[in-house]
This record gives C-alpha cells, structure tokens and sequence, in this order.
C-alpha cells in the first residue's frame, strides 16, 4: 500500500518535472492538453494577452458523456481551473464576450478546444488570444490581404508577359517555352546565391543577365535559322514544346524536383499597414516591379529601339521597308523578354519558392494575361497580367486555394467569347 | 542486360498504354494532321472519359458499359464548350484555351471540395470489375512468351488494340469520304473552303467532337488498364506525348499514330531502363536517382519532337507537300 503510494509520488514527481520543461512549449503549440498526474481531476488554463494576465474570462466545461456544464473564471494572475467529476473528455468553451474590448481569440473561430482527462490527472486548454477582429472588418482584411497578394503577384505576370506579348507581335510565334525562361532565370540566382553563396543582391542581376543571354542564343541558335528557313509558325510553336521539355527538365535532373528557398529574404517579419500585413521585401518587389514595368513603357514610347519594336511588332513589312533592321529587332525583343522574364523568376521567386514547374504553371497565367490584353501588345501583357493574378487571388476569399487558377483560366475564356482580341487588341488581327 | 532492355521496351510498346496513347493520337491526328485544328488539351478529353467511367461506377453504381456512355458524352460536351468560344479565332487561340481547360479540369477533380464524387488526390478504384468480368483469357502470366502478360492485361491490351484497329480504319474510310476532304480542305485553305459554300465552323466543330471522344475512349482504356483513377495522371506532358507520338508516325495519315505510338513507347521505355540500369549502377555521377530517369526521357522526348519537327515534319509514314502546316 505504502509502497504503491509512493511509486505514485515519484512517477507524479517525474511527470511535474517533465511537465515543468515542457509546459513552456505546450503554450506555444495551439491545441495542446498536457496531464499532470494529481488526486482530483482538473481543467485549468491561463490567458494572456500581449504578457500581461486577462481577468475575468469566464470558461465552460462541458462533459461530454453526461452533458454537465461547469464554469470557472480567470484570476488576477489570468489562471483559470475547474475541478472535474472524474475523468473523461470535456469541451471547454470560452465565452468571447467576457473578453476586455480590444481583446479576441487569434484564431476566431477556435472558441472551443476538446480536451481528455486521463484518471488523476489535470488537463490544460489553451487559447491563443490576439487583437480582436470582428466579422465584417475581417472580409475587408481578407479582401485587402489577397488584393495586395494579387496585386504583387500580378506585377510578375504582367512583368513576365511582356516579353512572351512582344515576341508573338514581332514574330508571330507563341512561345510555349517563356515559362521556362522564368524557371532559368530562378534557378540562375539560386545557383549563385545558394549553390555558390553570393549574396542573393549580386547574384539576381547576373541571373538576370543570363536569362536575356540564353533568350538571345535561342533567338540566335534556334528561331532564326527556322525563320529563315520560312519555317510555319504552328510548327515552330510545336518545337517551343519540344524546347520547353527539354528546358524543364535539365532544370530537373540538376535541381531535382523539390521546392526550394533562397538563402536570403526567405524569413521576414510582416509590417502591418492598418489591416494588412506585408513583409519588407514584398514591398521591394512590388516597387520594383511597378518601376521596371514603367521603365518598360517608357524605353517602348520614348527611345529609338523600344519605337522600331513596336514598328515590327505593329507591321513587320512596312516596319522593314522604311530601312528597321527587322531581325535585330527581334533579337533585342528576344534578350528584352528573356531578362524580364528572369527578373520575374527571381522575384517569384523570393516571394514564394523555386522549383522546376514554376515557369509552367506561370505559363498559363501568362496566356490568360496576355489574351486578356490583347496578343501582342506589351502594355495589355502588363494589364492583362494585373487583372490575372488579382481574379486569382481574391477569388481564394470566397474560393478553396486550390482551384485560384481556375478563375484565371475562366476570365480567359470568357475574354475568347466576349472580345478576343482583347482589352487593348486591335481586331483586324484576329478571325 | 540488353535482352531486359528489349523486353522491357517491347512489354511497353505492345502493352495497353501504347494503345491508350494511338487511340490519343489518332483523336489528334483528327483535329491537327486532318482538319489543322491544334488541340493541346488532348489530355483533358481523356480526363472527362475516365472519370465519367470511374464516377458512374464507383461513386454512383452503375454498370461500366454505362460508365463509357458517360464518358464519352462528358467529351461531347467538352468539345461544344472549348469549340464555341475558339473554333472561330486563330489557330493558336485554341491550343491556348485547350491547354487551359485540361489544367482547369486537372485542378478541379483534385480539388478537396470534389472529394465525395471524385476522390480528389486518391482518386478512384474498383470500377472495372464488369470488364474484366467478361474477359476470355484466364489463368496466370503467360501470355505472349517471354513478355509474361497476365490474363487481365491481355484483355485490356486486346481491347485496346482492337479500338485502335477498327477507330484507324473509321478514320481511314471517312478521310476518303466527302465530309473528310472537307475537313482537309479545312486545313489546307480555310478560306477557300468557306468560298465553296461549307460551313467551316460546323466541320470544325464536329471534328474536334469526333478526335475528343476518342481521345476519351483512350482514357477509358488507360484506367481500365491500370484498375484505378488519379488526377495526376493527366498532367499537361500526355497531350505533348500524343503529339510526339502523331508527329513521329507521321501527321495526317491512317496508321502514323499506331507505328509512332509503338515506336515511341519502345523507344522511351528502353531509355528509361537504359537511364535506370545506368544510374543504378552509378555511371552518372550527381543525379537523384528515380528523377534521373523521369528527366532524361522527357528531354530526350523534348528533343526528339524538336528536331523531328525541323527535320522531318512529315515523321516516318507523312507526305511533306500534303502537309504545308501554317497558319494564316
């Protein structure tokens, strides 16, 4: 009997010192019920609320089997405990409205934990509390956090899309292998920045000029040589297939197949601007993207190189016969697409992660964009590419995450029926 | 070592997914090679087939012979919702929405609020119980000599076959009918062919209906081959495969999809075991293993289709003025 009773001491003794090292890391983790072996069953927890003890929150205790409700009231230390009938599993409730003002659950509709009590033992319950957020403004939040996603997310489709809009103007191909020009780009400033550890501000603008250098090569090695040879252009469309595949998957095989981070940027404390929350280099990309996208506009409206582009891409005969060096037009169209394309890479990549099927899945998104503007018109890439990653992004307020392409796709199609040459196409060019 | 090889690429090249992907293909090779239509989504009619099979059958209970019906209905609809929208625009504008639609379609049945009638990730199983119910081989793995097919592949490798056989020689009767040199005048001169009076639209249309529903039978047999049904078996790659695999036989005739898609599956299964017998033994230094060999097939497929498509449009069995593939 003694016996009994003090290997129970020492096993309880054992169990409270365990509990004592881990009860710290139980607070962290969310729904968390730790025993700590005692006489009488008990449910106790403490609430809290930027380090200081809230008082007065009143919880209930439901019994599950049997129904019976109990009740218990935070302290001035912010602690809270029933003692339980016996042991079995309980529902422990918080009653949000005996919250101070101000102050709500984090996660709003976790008001109740289920918890088991195991015999002679005390169980917590833990609730996360945060800055309260009500309903109505917590739609508005959503809708303003998803825009600003879509928003970031859109600038790198529209930056990405004027190169894949321009190339179909200047040479009617539709480029299948665009997306994979941003997977290079990526994995360029991965290799440089990971592989070889530069740091990821020095090894972006390198992979930027390698991806306008292998879009020229292939300009070059590739595309000319088939126009050359008056090639047609559904079959170089199937041989930018072929050329994604091929790009695709050497990324593959040297990479594998994984998603993976840069060394630099990937954990960032959010800022919080009122409702919404960004980390510092979202801010950067986005600025960055908005003043490249300008840049763009501007070298296409106001220099000698972005004029003629728009030349051949607007009338390629006329364009060569008042004296544009056609082919060097495409080529410079070609490494112009081929380096923002990698900028786009690289950006997404930091925002998000890189891995082989990036570019791919971009790809489609590029599609609808560029459709939904107007193929071959580089400012309707960059609207197209806006109104694209903001329809995806906001749909995941209403929408499973899992389907946000989808509505992308969709906006397309519905584009194809209603106006198919686009938001900012000319007709003449289509039917 | 080189006899595994050879049986291995030849288990695949008789085997029922490289009757799966000639019945893609010869559905293609109806849209592209007869009437210029590019369909990129080929995948997505094969998609709408197998799960129209698999969901009347394992989800609502009925029979497989209606799960087909279903299925190729399921294509019927596809090609009116994908045709209307694009079959009046470019040439390009409908390999984009294809490709589109196969993702969407991809994404949507793999979605988790699709769990209750598709399974989203886990897909389906257990719905080819009527098929192999009626099938006349029995027995253990001893069919076809040294291949050791097993009593159930080969019938749904006959099956299989047996479409390809009778769906190429419909194709080969109705390419010599009026409606289909129609539909090669379609490809050769649009225009030309609207100043005759046809309505190109229509053709257009009923066209990509009759290439979709076989490439949706051809999804029906690849499930009924493999006795379950997952999303991811319809990634964007299988329609690049069926237009490796018609360009490679030869775009625009009978019996190119059946030789390209022997071909190619001998060829690509060889590589692969190839690749795998090479890794294993750790003659090429620095790869991860299992994706090594995924990868080297699908450059080496990326390569092929590239330089097959600058080098020999026409592929093995094609005639190269018949085939002056461009858009206007």
């Amino acid at each position: 009997m003694v016996s009994t009773l003090v290997a129970r001491l020492r096993h309880a003794g054992a169990l409270t010192g365990l509990a004592l090292l881990l009860g710290p890391l139980l607070v962290l983790a969310l729904p968390a019920a730790t025993a700590v072996a005692q006489d009488v069953e008990t449910i106790s927890g403490r609430f809290r609320f930027e380090g200081e003890p809230v008082v007065g929150v009143r919880v209930t205790v439901t019994e599950e089997a049997s129904g019976a409700v109990l009740e218990g009231v935070s302290g001035e230390d912010g602690r809270w405990e029933v003692p339980l009938p016996g042991p079995g599993t309980y529902v422990v409730t918080v009653d949000t409205a005996t919250l101070p003002d101000g102050v709500g659950l984090r996660d709003p509709e976790r008001t109740s934990v289920e918890v088991r009590v195991l015999e002679n033992a005390s169980a917590a319950a833990v609730f996360a509390l945060g800055e309260a957020v009500d309903a109505g403004s917590d739609l508005l939040r959503r809708i303003l956090q998803n825009g600003l996603n879509g928003l970031k997310f859109g600038l790198i489709i529209g930056m990405t899309s004027v190169g894949l809009s321009l190339i179909f103007g200047t040479t009617g191909l539709v480029n299948f292998a665009h997306g994979d020009l941003v997977t290079i780009g990526a994995f360029a400033a991965f290799f440089l920045n990971v592989t070889l550890g530069l740091p990821l501000l020095l090894a972006a603008p390198i992979a930027v000029a390698f991806g306008g250098l292998v879009a020229g090569a292939l300009d070059r090695g590739l595309w000319r040589p088939m126009r050359r040879q008056s090639a047609g252009l559904i079959s170089m469309l199937v041989v930018s297939i072929g050329l994604a595949f091929v790009l695709r998957h050497i990324v593959l095989l040297f990479f594998g197949g994984s998603r993976l981070a840069y060394a630099d940027y990937s954990l960032q404390t959010a800022m919080r601007f009122g409702l919404i929350r960004v980390t510092p280099v979202e801010l950067w990309v986005m600025g960055l993207s908005i003043a490249m996208l300008v840049g763009v506009g501007l070298m296409l409206t106001r220099t000698r190189l972005g004029k003629s582009m728009r030349a051949v891409s607007d009338n390629r005969d006329l364009a060569e016969s008042s004296g544009i060096d056609v082919q060097r037009v495409i080529l410079s169209v070609w490494v112009l697409g081929g380096m923002l394309t990698a900028v786009g890479g690289v950006f997404l990549g930091v925002i998000e992660s890189v891995d082989y099927l990036m570019g791919f899945r971009l790809l489609l998104l590029m599609f609808a964009g560029v459709i939904l503007g107007g193929l071959g018109s580089a400012y309707g890439a960059m609207v197209g590419g806006l109104v694209v990653g903001f329809v995806s992004e906001v749909s995941t307020v209403w929408f499973s995450s899992q389907i946000k392409y989808v509505w992308a796709l969709l906006v397309l199609i519905i584009i194809l029926l209603v106006r198919p040459q686009g938001i900012l196409g000319r007709r003449e060019r289509f039917g | 070592m080189i006899e595994t090889l050879f049986f291995d690429a030849l288990r695949s090249a008789v085997g029922p997914t490289a009757a799966t992907y000639a019945l893609l293909a010869i559905g293609l090779n109806i849209h592209f090679g007869y009437t210029g239509l590019l369909n990129f989504g080929q995948v997505g009619f094969m998609l709408v087939g197998a799960y129209g099979l698999a969901i009347t059958v394992s989800v609502f209970g009925g029979s497989v012979w209606l799960g087909v019906v279903v299925g190729i209905l399921a294509a019927v609809a596809l090609s009116l919702v994908l045709g209307l929208p694009t079959l009046r625009l470019r040439a390009d504008y409908l390999a984009i929405t294809t490709i589109a639609a196969g993702e969407i379609l991809r994404f949507l049945v793999r979605n988790t609020s699709s769990d209750p009638f598709t399974g989203s990730v886990f897909g389906l199983r257990q719905f080819a119980g009527d098929f192999y119910a009626i099938s006349p081989f029995s027995g253990g793995s001893d069919y076809l000599g040294p291949l050791r097919f097993s009593a159930n592949r080969m019938w749904v490798t006959s099956v299989g076959w047996g479409l390809v056989l009778v769906l190429s020689l419909g194709v080969w009767a109705l390419m010599r009918s009026p409606w289909g040199r129609v539909l090669r005048s379609i490809r050769e001169d649009e225009d030309a062919a609207r100043s005759l009076g046809k309505n190109v639209f229509l053709y257009k249309m009923q066209s990509l209906v009759l290439g979709g529903v076989i490439g949706a039978i051809g999804g029906i047999v690849f499930i009924l081959a493999l006795q379950n049904v997952t999303p991811d078996m319809f990634l964007p790659q299988v329609t690049f495969f069926a237009f490796a695999i018609m360009i490679l036989g030869g775009t625009g005739t009978v019996l190119g999809p059946v030789l390209g898609s022997i071909l190619f599956w001998f060829l690509l299964t060889g590589l692969q075991s190839g690749v795998r017998t090479l890794v294993d033994s750790g003659a090429i230094p620095g790869v991860a293993g299992g994706q090594a060999v995924g990868a080297v097939s699908l450059i080496a497929v990326g390569l092929m289709l590239m330089l097959l498509m600058i080098f020999r449009p026409q592929g093995i069995l094609g005639d190269r003025e018949e085939l002056r593939l461009d858009v206007k």
